[in-house]
């Protein structure tokens, strides 16, 4: 389809990832959260019925992959259902948890209903971290979701937010994941949105910190070959050129938040002054193609300089919409990762601060944990 | 691992993996549609030539199931 965009044809693909954001209710409080911190000021959500509707209608766009996230998507005992519909479409489906609430039973009727695969997070292999960092005791839960996922015939693939505090831990972690029988491991370095963003100070890895834990990942990948495939994403904080984020802007990636809020990434919301559409009162199609909100970023139009006349604009895209918008006020701006942005020098800023170690900064702001209490707090400051 | 199926909205055949999709070309899908566990690859191409009445296509056939095998898309 060839949408117009700020006066241009632009040509756009279907909506192939579909990711449905049943629930923001979580039983973790974890510091690197990408839930908007005022997701506790959002409207209900989706019921069982609209969301088959928006499985049917998405497929229908040509949607391809789902993904069930949150939140906790276990949290509603409607997933088995939304999964089989999602099945019988002809999804693909996933399963992103974080393991609570996963049971033998549940499992059971998941598999049952179709589920292709299940991504298991975790958020670090040593029982006293992850207690802390996610804040509640759940490292032994995780490993018996993992003997699920494998009881049940799922492809494994672990996924662990690396950051400053359990950076220095990585071979633990690639062991763990070693021992559990996982297929992939993504050690993706926490980005710094939402949750994240507010934490961000206490989370960011010092140059040298990461150097350590690609060093040592290379060092497994060596070792383990095509046993445990590793990736690593590192900070884009210490990159030069911005990520190609989502692959683009209303590209291939739909985000359905569980009130039913359309955006082109899960963070997008963030953008206040864009209007995004609602599945109850819009098809999927008409979001994804018609939509001002998703017409927006696409193409090369709305870039302003250094973009526009940039040789590079193709390969990146400006990088990230949102990423503009939290550090120069401005989501039409370059993503102030690109060394070309008069901006670059507020990423600069917080990188050298990552190099100060934690016993000499002067003053250590405490992590604020993802609860509701801390975002309806936060909701009621901005 | 791997799931082919038919996708109408991209009128191509596609792969689907855990988070991935990989869109295969008319030839690859016209390839891979037709393996079905049993015939052998001799047969494979022959079934290739006839139905799209064409001659010399082993070579190919051959260096896209080397592809497609290492990829992990298809088992020897």
């Amino acid at each position: 389809m060839t949408p117009m965009v700020n006066g241009k044809e632009v040509t756009v693909g279907p909506p192939l990832w579909l990711l449905a954001e049943i629930t923001y209710a979580c039983p973790l409080h974890c510091v690197f959260c990408y839930n908007p911190v005022d997701y506790t000021q959002h409207g209900p959500e989706l019921t069982t019925q609209e969301w088959i509707k928006v499985l049917r209608d998405a497929r229908a766009a040509g949607s391809v992959q789902c993904g069930f996230s949150g939140g906790e998507p276990l949290v509603r005992d409607d997933l088995e259902e939304l999964v089989a519909e999602a099945h019988k479409l002809g999804f693909y489906t996933n399963l992103l948890t974080s393991g609570i609430g996963f049971t033998a039973e549940r499992a059971k009727a998941l598999k049952a209903a179709g589920l292709d695969h299940v991504q298991l997070s975790f958020q670090d292999s040593t029982r006293e971290l992850n207690d802390f960092l996610s804040h509640t005791k759940t490292f032994a839960l995780k490993q018996k979701a993992a003997q699920l996922i494998q009881e049940n015939g799922w492809p494994m693939v672990l996924n662990c937010v690396i950051h400053r505090l359990n950076i220095d831990y990585i071979e633990k972690i690639i062991e763990l994941a070693v021992d559990l029988g996982a297929e992939y491991l993504e050690l993706a370095n926490s980005q710094y949105y939402s949750w994240a963003q507010l934490n961000r100070d206490g989370l960011m890895p010092s140059r040298e910190q990461l150097e350590r834990a690609e060093r040592v990942t290379n060092e497994y990948r060596e070792k383990l070959g095509d046993k445990l495939r590793i990736f690593f994403v590192v900070p884009d904080y210490y990159e030069t050129r911005p990520k190609k984020c989502m692959n683009g802007w209303g590209n291939i990636f739909l985000t359905i938040t569980p009130d039913g809020s359309a955006l082109p990434c899960h963070t997008a919301k963030m953008i206040k002054q864009l209007e995004f559409p609602n599945v109850k009162n819009m098809s999927v199609k008409d979001i994804w193609y018609e939509s001002e909100a998703f017409n927006k970023y696409r193409g090369d139009a709305w870039m302003k300089e250094p973009c526009r006349s940039c040789d590079e604009k193709e390969k990146d895209l400006g990088g990230c919409r949102c990423q503009a918008l939290m550090l120069t006020g401005d989501a039409s701006n370059a993503d102030p990762v690109c060394d070309k942005s008069e901006h670059h020098q507020v990423v600069l800023d917080a990188v050298s601060y990552a190099q100060i170690p934690d016993a000499k900064r002067i003053e250590v702001k405490p992590l604020v944990f993802r609860d509701p209490i801390n975002s309806r707090k936060l909701s009621t400051q901005s | 691992m791997f799931r082919l199926q038919w996708e109408e909205v991209q009128q191509a055949w596609v792969l689907l993996y855990p988070e991935g999709m990989v869109k295969l070309n008319g030839s690859a899908g016209e390839i891979i549609k037709r393996l079905d566990g049993k015939k052998n690859v001799l047969a494979l191409i022959a079934e290739l030539e006839k139905d799209f009445d064409a001659t010399g296509l082993q070579s190919d056939v051959l260096a896209f199931l080397e592809i497609a095998s290492k990829q992990g898309w298809v088992k020897a």
